[in-house]
């Protein structure tokens, strides 16, 4: 056997220990994208979260004017984070929608007394059906659906000042 | 940890009486464990923890709950978790199973949605082939070695 085949396993160890090492000195991304951007909202008919504004259903969309989809729950943290930052986006003329998760109507009541009301409908989806459905996998959640119904654009966990700019652009693409 | 931090953090602790510790203690634990009640303040939906009817399609629902992921709590299937949202994933499966669709027609369902991650059974796939395709080649070379040490001998 000639001499540097002696090595090969060795060279081959080595490689493997440097894969693995630079692997685990990347920070791991371990946000769940949606396999459903680029496709139609699938359907669904929720029934209104709260007293005061209407529940939402699939045929709403497609009517030309593009929304963004906050899935979002009066039990969620970040989502007291965020909720700022969909007033600001409401204020800049984007039109909000939502979606809460397993939630209460008196709950609901309670967040946008205490943290604003950004939302011109809000659904209640009692059995995450909706989450599943747009391929959302937590909260919070935000999707742009453009004006023929279908989702352009996924933001994943809360919103924050930097993601405001972003949004208002992904929402005036949708639009064209 | 600065010396000067311990001494404090030790004073502290020398100075609460023991149940006024419990009590901060018990007010900080409730703090962080009310939003994670609040979220299983409704009831589970109605196929979460309820087993269908037929014990064949339940058996076929469980076997497919067995290898498929939950999404919110990471590296338990959703048979295992007691996350809502695991829950919520029970449902679909349960209430899909009854309605007569085909298990692996529901974990397509969820892979175009959530892709390879939800799913615990492999597929083969331009990323996953080398999994199938490396210990095929290592039994080659392997066989190959045993070949030219001891088939040519005999």
């Amino acid at each position: 056997m000639s001499g540097w085949r002696l090595w090969v396993p060795l060279l081959l160890f080595a490689g493997f220990l440097g894969v693995a090492g630079y692997q685990l000195s990347q920070p791991g991304d371990d946000a769940i994208q949606s396999r459903m951007v680029g496709k139609p909202l699938p359907e669904f008919d929720l029934r209104p979260a709260t007293q005061d504004r209407p529940g939402i259903a699939s045929a709403q969309f497609g009517d030309g004017q593009p929304r963004l989809l906050n899935i979002w729950a009066s039990w969620c943290v970040p989502c007291v984070a965020e909720a700022p930052y969909l007033d600001q986006l409401q204020e800049q003329g984007a039109e909000i929608v939502g979606v809460a998760i397993r939630d209460r109507p008196e709950d609901v009541a309670r967040f946008l007394e205490r943290h604003g009301n950004p939302y011109v409908a809000i659904g209640a989806d009692d059995i995450s059906e909706v989450q599943f459905g747009i391929g959302s996998s937590g909260v919070p959640e935000t999707f742009v659906i453009d004006g023929s119904g279908r989702i352009t654009y996924q933001h994943i966990g809360d919103i924050r000042e930097s993601d405001v700019p972003v949004l208002l652009e992904k929402l005036a693409e949708a639009g064209a | 940890m600065t010396p000067a931090r311990k001494t404090r953090h030790r004073t502290l602790r020398a100075t609460l009486p023991r149940t006024l510790q419990r009590a901060l203690m018990a007010a900080l634990v409730l703090c962080l464990g009310a939003p994670l009640a609040a979220q299983q303040s409704l009831p589970p939906a109605p196929y979460a923890d309820r087993q269908l009817d037929d014990p064949v399609q339940e058996a076929a629902a469980q076997e497919l709950m067995a290898s498929l992921r939950c999404l919110e709590c990471q590296s338990q299937a959703i048979d295992d978790s007691n996350s809502p949202m695991a829950g919520d994933m029970r449902h679909q499966v349960r209430i899909r199973i009854a309605a007569g669709e085909d298990p692996e027609a529901i974990r397509g369902w969820l892979m175009e949605r959530y892709g390879d991650y939800v799913s615990y059974t492999p597929q083969v796939s331009a990323t996953t082939w080398p999994l199938f395709a490396v210990p095929l080649l290592i039994l080659l070379v392997a066989g190959a070695i045993f070949w030219r040490r001891f088939g040519k001998r005999a």
